[in-house]
């Protein structure tokens, strides 16, 4: 019974030892909304569609986009291009691209999918908004800005080829997102027309 | 003669109520930052920094938010009693404060009161604080706030047994109950050294009359909801936090005057005054709280009883005769 007594007395010293010692120890909290964590150079985040260094749509409206989805959030209508109004260097373009985030499970199969690279995954990841409605985007908001350039594939994102998770962690927090790291996003430009919509 | 004595007697208590009431408020609203801090850092958080600097206003805005609630009262309430509740929990947190001395003072001038038996009055006034949460639990009208009630009835009065008999040990060494006597007797050695049994039994019971972790077994939110304090909202349920943690800081005060030697310094270090060492003192007691709460789980109820009664007061028992023995047989 005294042997025992004193197993628990040390037990419960082991419990004062542990809190005690962490007490110390670095906190990994990342204090959000003014610092914010560097994510790898393939973290899936919001979409984009890319543009040629002229300024053309990469998207062909093929459509491929929309049947490798797992999640049906993609919506392609692909229309023919008029000759002396080329929107896109192929046949045929989007006329109509929409992708639903809130159905969206961010798994990138329709990059892969994609036969011009034009549908990219980007690190961006706040989308928060307040009404259901706004999580579908339409092509405007998915777009590259034509005076945001051509938009950035994600091997070309700076960090390198994934794989290397480790390194692009340790280069930790950065208030200022990398040069050519963020993805240009058409709603911000979009963000006073939707204020007006809300109303 | 000092400028203090020719100021009438009134006066003179009101000022230093108004005064300690002051102190007192913000030193709760700060032990409550204080407490979330340790715990956070103790679990790898940052705690509260969003609110001022290092959330240090942080207490200032739980306060506005308390205010700014929904003060209900159930239907099937008391309505006295469950509105008087909170205030006789708090009414006897404060009082407490009025006796006990925080500094060496030969004109009581860091105490309102040096009541010739203040040990015995702050027991009567902490048996009574029990009441506040009992009769809350009672008043509620609602099945968990009543078994938390009970639970502190019985609770309370378990281990205040203990705690007065770990105490007495201290009085017949001191040969006093006055609380300025009893430091006094401390001048060459704290009473933790020759109690420690004593001291032990003080600090464990200590945490079950403040009902903390992990003696929380009043409220325990696993299985009574917020157990007496359930149906309180707004301003109430504060003035049970506020009691809560004065509590905290008063049987931190008794025991940093009945074990740790009060103001006196350790190491002969005299230059620093004594009420910085009181003030260290309560705050080491008040850290030892914060770190068993974060570390020890929640005693189950039987074995808390248990605990209380088989453990715990023949211990103190034991403890008590062999003090008194030992005085006795012990050529003075």
């Amino acid at each position: 019974m005294i042997g025992s007594f004193f197993a628990g007395l040390g037990a419960i010293g082991a419990g004062f030892r542990t809190t005690f010692s962490y007490f110390f120890k670095k906190k990994p909290t990342i204090a959000y909304p003014t610092i914010k964590k560097q994510h790898a150079p393939r973290f899936h985040g919001l979409h984009e569609l890319r543009r040629y260094a002229d300024g053309k749509e990469r998207c062909i409206g093929c459509e491929l986009c929309q049947i490798a989805c797992p999640a049906n959030a993609i919506t392609v209508i692909g229309a023919e291009n008029e000759p002396d109004d080329r929107r896109s260097p192929g046949e045929r373009y989007a006329a109509r691209y929409e992708i639903d985030e809130l159905r969206c499970i961010f798994c990138g199969l329709c990059e892969e999918a994609c036969p011009t690279d034009a549908i990219v995954l980007t690190p961006r990841f706040e989308m928060a908004d307040y009404r259901r409605g706004s999580f579908v985007y339409a092509k405007e908001r998915l777009l590259v800005p034509p005076e945001a350039g051509v938009g950035t594939a994600p091997d070309e994102r700076p960090g390198g080829i994934p794989g290397d998770l480790g390194a692009v962690i340790r280069r930790k927090s950065t208030v200022d997102v990398q040069e050519g790291y963020g993805a240009t996003w058409r709603g911000d430009i979009l963000k006073d027309q939707r204020k007006g919509l809300a109303g | 003669m000092s400028a203090i004595d020719s100021v009438p007697l009134w006066i003179v208590v009101a000022v230093k109520s108004g005064l300690l009431l002051f102190v007192v408020i913000t030193t709760f609203a700060y032990a409550m930052l204080f407490e979330r801090k340790i715990m956070a850092w103790m679990q790898l958080r940052p705690g509260p920094n969003r609110v001022g600097p290092w959330g240090m206003m942080q207490p200032a805005a739980d306060a506005a938010k308390m205010m700014f609630k929904e003060d209900l009262t159930p239907k099937t309430a008391d309505p006295l009693i469950y509105r008087l509740a909170p205030f006789i929990s708090l009414v006897t947190a404060f009082g407490v404060y009025a006796v006990i001395p925080f500094s060496e003072s030969s004109g009581g001038l860091w105490s309102i009161g040096d009541v010739n038996a203040g040990i015995l009055f702050v027991f009567a006034l902490t048996s009574i604080g029990v009441y506040g949460i009992s009769l809350a639990g009672w008043a509620s009208g609602s099945k968990f706030p009543l078994l938390g009630g009970i639970r502190a009835t019985a609770q309370m009065i378990s281990y205040e047994l203990s705690m007065t008999m770990s105490v007495v040990g201290v009085l017949i060494l001191a040969g006093t109950t006055s609380l300025a006597g009893i430091v006094h007797a401390q001048n060459r050695l704290w009473f933790f050294i020759p109690q420690i049994v004593g001291f032990a039994i003080y600090l464990i019971t200590a945490v079950a009359e403040t009902n903390r972790a992990p003696f929380d077994l009043v409220e325990a939110e696993t299985e009574l909801v917020g157990g007496f304090h359930t149906e309180y909202s707004g301003l109430r349920f504060g003035l049970f936090f506020i009691a809560e943690y004065m509590n905290m800081i008063t049987v931190s005060c008794i025991g940093t005057l009945l074990f740790l030697g009060g103001w006196n310094a350790p190491f002969g270090l005299v230059m620093i005054p004594g009420i910085v060492w009181f003030l260290i003192k309560v705050a080491f007691f008040m850290f030892v709280y914060i770190w068993l709460r974060t570390t020890l789980p929640r005693f189950r109820y039987d074995r808390l009883m248990a605990f209380g009664w088989k453990v715990l007061l023949p211990v103190a028992t034991l403890n008590l005769m062999l003090t008194a023995a030992v005085i006795a047989l012990a050529p003075q």
